[in-house]
């Protein structure tokens, strides 16, 4: 697969216009990235104490949480890449495993729901962010869980989906969260399987791919939010898998590498991932399997788990 | 990221390139310098101005800029000067957009300003630029979130918001957005029983046509149909929970045994059923409640018990779900009996009734109420708590479903007037609900696209949505009929819309169990009295090569003792955690993949005899029930000893997590598993002999 050279190439081309515009979230980048390479069998073509070196660079002591590069203000949507990234090396030593849960938890309001940062901006995504952050680092305790679901709750839809908000429209990156969140909560109980599993399902599009919305165009990234989605639902037999893999395939850069969103459209290290772990989800030979709920490969995340703590 | 051409670079477009990016980098570089230094001047907010118009989504530089506006607001006093400040950082959000209409952190930005309520804030200039937005892009969701917190923040009625979305669903019919507006709306409405919302039927009746107009308009679009589906959903179940089946059922007289009968004639009066009752051995009896729903609630004191035979004041129910909540279809009690002074002519009765009752609700919080009672009578008979388990199965049982069922023998337990206690419950609602779905019915039947795949899949539902509504009634005649109609239609989807077969097949499973199980006369085909060599007789089912992919309908089996499913596609058995008799299931021959998936055999405290032989257990490394049941990685089951134990027998927990946690719950006698990817696995015997101690036929051979 030329995603591998893809990577590679990426880590040193830093001052393109696009690589430029994506600087504040080099940390999401760096997960994308690392991610695909545990995902191709080749986490250690990276030096992984620079890359911890650097990852810890981003980090806020005095607040505990991670700016998406040098310099940038810290959010949760950064920490848990952060994290992530060092569940792949194996290295959540070298953090301040309770100032970092201290970050993520201080940041639950009265209704349970989660603001990213000290600004406030309250969204689904970080009720995910925050639970699977603290559940990586066995700090869930830390938030009032049952209010936690709660909200993520009463931002379900009529159709069976999730958004942003109470009454945001269902989209499937913010089903993806709130199925996550439920999910490593135990709490999926909360869903209609049945009636989320169609309407995850009617987003395979007529050329395989999938998309994120109804009448909307297919989109590499959906494979991941939607896949993992009915994965957890146990609805992921609804689609068709071998149509969906040829159009991952089809959106490949077959000189240079990479993954496109459409085919034929330029590649980028967030479809690159989103694409590859959609082909491990349909157990597609060669890759890793991943865990849908964590977005970390499946034996990172049953060594965490299950790996026999003090 | 998204909607670039892939090209290679051209040398012209390289410089030019360049230049941006330099650009770029140096005003990126001086923004956060400033933000470090805390730089607040008018010079310095204009770089971060310049840096968000290029980058929307730079949010260090909108958290810069919100710092700086607090800053500066401390300068200013007059109201004046506030407000040309607020309309400084609305104009860069307003530039942002145009840059990028989804950028998180600039609508973010404009709802924080508000917020801030320094300002009466200008409406009109809000809700122009929304509909300017919303006119380029109708579904924009970051435009549909900020219309809805406008709304909301200046208090517009909800009604209102209503109309707007019509107005938008009659510009253009595929616009889900509005849909789903309209929904949410609507429902609230409906929910605070609003002046002109009071009636729910009257106000579906409405929403029907509008959303029949659309879908006669284009049949391809899905957004129409999503919310008919809501709709639907909506008129075709009842507003509250019933009880649909229990078991014993209502008049049930009940011989229980616990073992076989040393001879077999016993002089039981012929009105009995005999019955040998395997949880008897753990001196309980079960009592199962099935409803239509899921529901939670149910306690002494939601649900009385009333029996000659002393009722302990410990009466538990327990719901009978794989997922771990409060609310379940299923529910159950175990009736004390071991202590019973036993002699063979005494008779109990228990007598359960469920009142109208507020403690007992459905998920959606609607409350019981259609009160019920029943009674059943039983005679203990020969209850011996001595003989072990491993004693029952002498010989491994071994399954024969190419064998014909002896058509004489009629399994005792079973009540064709199974669902005579639901009958009286027909209710005034279900006669708006099968006139509206009959309408329905009839129009999309001359919807003119007859292969459009939405209109199929519609008149499909409307068709099981009739048939649900018949079966609170007795017309089983019609029910078969609205089955069948159905069968064909999934049967045509399968061809016309391939790539969501499974789902068909699925939805066809729960048809085919429904036709199969809904009357006497033609379930009688599957059920028989099976007598094996030691064994007490067994009520046996066999649904075998039926191409079953799930479970359905499980209440009208509630009685069944040994089932056969071998031989399907199933690749999900949720739904038998309900039969709390089950002493030997089939399921070899299936698409069984994990033992999670197996999870509601170990809601089961009789099962002892489980074929799982050529499943696809161990063959999929992605679990697709892994997050449904409670596991580790659910935080609903600590790493437990069993993995200890596991660990110390060099038994690999990260590979056989799911296998350990299904054996530590169940405790068979009998077990196959040959021919699944895992009976190859060194250490899976052991695992299974080192969980299950009272295992004592591992695919056919002995392990003592
Ligand atoms: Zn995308």
């Amino acid at each position: 697969m030329g995603c591998l050279r893809f990577l590679l190439l990426l880590m040193q081309k830093k001052d393109s216009f696009e690589s430029l515009v994506m600087e504040h979230i080099r940390l999401n980048g760096a997960y994308w990235g690392l991610t695909t390479l545990d995902l191709l069998h080749k986490l250690d073509a990276v030096d992984a104490d620079e890359v911890i070196q650097w990852i810890m660079s981003c980090y806020h002591p005095e607040s505990g949480g991670f700016g998406g590069n040098v310099g940038h203000d810290p959010h949760v949507l950064y920490t848990l890449s952060a994290v992530q990234v060092l569940c792949l090396f194996d290295r959540l030593d070298v953090l301040d495993v309770d100032k970092v849960a201290d970050y993520v938890s201080g940041l639950q309001n009265e209704d349970g729901s989660f603001s990213g940062d000290i600004w406030g901006e309250v969204d689904t995504r970080f009720s995910y962010i925050v639970i699977c952050t603290l559940a990586l680092l066995h700090h869930l305790h830390k938030i009032n869980v049952q209010k936690a679901v709660d909200y993520i709750v009463s931002c379900k839809n009529l159709d069976g989906g999730f958004g942003a908000m109470p009454g945001g429209e269902s989209h499937a990156g913010q089903i993806f969260c709130c199925v996550g969140a439920l999910a490593i909560t135990g709490s999926l109980h909360h869903i209609d399987r049945d009636l989320l599993g169609w309407w995850l399902c009617e987003r395979q599009c007529k050329e395989g791919g999938l998309n994120g919305r109804p009448e909307k165009l297919a989109d590499v990234c959906y494979s991941w939010w939607v896949l993992s989605s009915l994965i957890m639902i146990d609805r992921v037999h609804w689609i068709d898998k071998d149509k969906l893999a040829k159009f991952i395939l089809n959106c490949q850069d077959k000189e240079n590498g990479g993954i496109s969103d459409r085919p034929d459209n330029a590649v980028d290290i967030y479809h690159t991932y989103f694409g590859v772990a959609g082909l491990s989800l349909m157990e597609y030979p060669g890759v890793k399997p991943m865990d849908p709920a964590y977005a970390l490969p499946l034996d990172v995340v049953n060594r965490i788990f299950l790996r026999k703590r003090d | 990221m998204h909607g670039r051409p892939r090209r290679p670079d051209k040398p012209e477009d390289a410089a030019a390139a360049d230049a941006k990016a330099a650009k770029l980098r140096d005003l990126q570089t001086q923004v956060l310098r400033n933000h470090h230094s805390r730089t607040y001047s008018k010079e310095a907010l204009g770089l971060s101005f310049k840096l968000l118009e290029l980058n929307p989504e730079a949010y260090t530089a909108w958290n810069y800029r919100k710092l700086a506006f607090q800053h500066n607001l401390g300068e200013l006093s007059e109201l004046e000067a506030i407000k040309s400040s607020i309309d400084d950082e609305l104009r860069v959000v307003e530039l942002a957009l145009r840059q990028n209409p989804k950028s998180y952190g600039a609508w973010y930005h404009r709802k924080w300003l508000l917020n801030q309520k320094l300002a009466p804030v200008d409406f009109k200039r809000e809700f122009g630029l929304l509909d300017k937005l919303l006119k380029v892009d109708a579904r924009n969701f970051h435009g549909w979130n900020y219309r809805r917190f406008l709304a909301k923040f200046m208090g517009v009625p909800e009604e209102e918001e209503l109309k707007y979305t019509k107005d938008k669903i009659s510009d253009n019919f595929s616009n889900y957005s509005a849909w789903h507006n309209r929904s949410i709306l609507l429902s609230n409405l409906l929910t605070q029983q609003r002046k002109g919302f009071e009636s729910k039927q009257k106000i579906f009746s409405e929403e029907f046509e509008l959303v029949t107009q659309a879908l006669f308009t284009d049949p391809s679009d899905q957004s129409g149909w999503f919310y008919h589906l809501w709709l639907l959903a909506q008129t075709s179940s009842p507003e509250n929970p019933q009880l649909i089946a229990s078991w014993p059922s209502n008049g049930a007289k009940l011989s229980l045994s616990s073992v076989r009968e040393a001879n077999d004639k016993q002089n039981t009066p012929s009105s009995f059923s005999s019955i040998c009752c395997y949880s008897l051995k753990e001196g309980i009896l079960p009592i199962v409640l099935f409803f239509n729903e899921p529901v939670k609630g149910l306690t002494p004191s939601s649900v009385s018990l009333n029996s000659d035979l002393v009722v302990g004041k410990n009466i538990q129910w327990r719901p009978l779900s794989v997922t771990d909540s409060g609310h379940s279809y299923c529910w159950v009690t175990y009736l004390e009996v071991s202590n019973l002074e036993y002699c063979s002519s005494q008779q109990f009765s228990v007598e359960a009734s469920i009142p109208n009752t507020d403690d007992i609700v459905s998920r959606s919080g609607s409350s019981y109420n259609c009160p019920v009672h029943f009674t059943f009578t039983f005679e203990p008979n020969n209850i011996d708590s001595i003989t072990e388990d491993t004693d029952l199965i002498h010989d491994p049982i071994s399954w024969d479903c190419s064998e014909p069922l002896p058509s004489h023998v009629k399994p005792s337990c079973i009540h064709s007037d199974q669902l005579k206690i639901t009958n009286a419950l027909i209710q005034e609602e279900s006669k708006w609900h099968l006139e509206r779905l009959s309408d329905e019915l009839d129009l999309f039947r001359e919807l003119p696209d007859d292969n459009s795949k939405f209109a199929k899949l519609t008149l499909a539902r409307l068709l099981l949505a009739c048939a649900a509504i018949k079966s609170r009634g007795s017309s089983l005649i019609e029910r078969r009929g609205y089955c069948e109609e159905a069968l064909g239609l999934f049967n045509d989807l399968i061809y016309l819309d391939p790539s969501h077969k499974r789902y068909y097949e699925d939805e066809r499973s729960l048809v085919l169990m429904d036709q199969l199980t809904c009357n006497m006369e033609s379930f009688m085909k599957y059920c028989s009295v099976q007598v094996l060599p030691n064994l007490a007789p067994l009520n046996h089912v066999q649904l075998c090569r039926l191409s079953l992919t799930c479970i359905g309908f499980v209440e009208r089996l509630l009685w069944v003792q040994m089932l056969d499913l071998s031989h399907n596609n199933l690749r999900s058995i949720e739904g038998l955690e309900a039969l709390q008799h089950l002493v030997c299931l089939n399921v070899s021959n299936n698409q069984i993949s994990s033992f999670t998936a197996l999870k509601p055999l170990t809601e089961i405290l009789s099962l002892k005899v489980l074929d799982l032989s050529f499943n696809e257990i161990g063959t999929h490394p992605i679990n697709t029930t892994r997050y449904i049941c409670p596991t580790p990685f659910s935080h609903k089951v600590e790493a437990c000893e069993a993995f200890e134990e596991c660990q110390k027998k060099n038994i690999n927990v990260e590979e056989f997590w799911d296998a350990i946690l299904f054996f530590k719950h169940v405790n068979l006698v009998q077990l196959g598993f040959e021919g699944n990817a895992i009976a190859n696995k060194e250490n899976f015997r052991t695992l299974v002999v080192t969980l299950n101690p009272s295992i004592k036929w591992l695919d056919g051979a002995c392990v003592h």
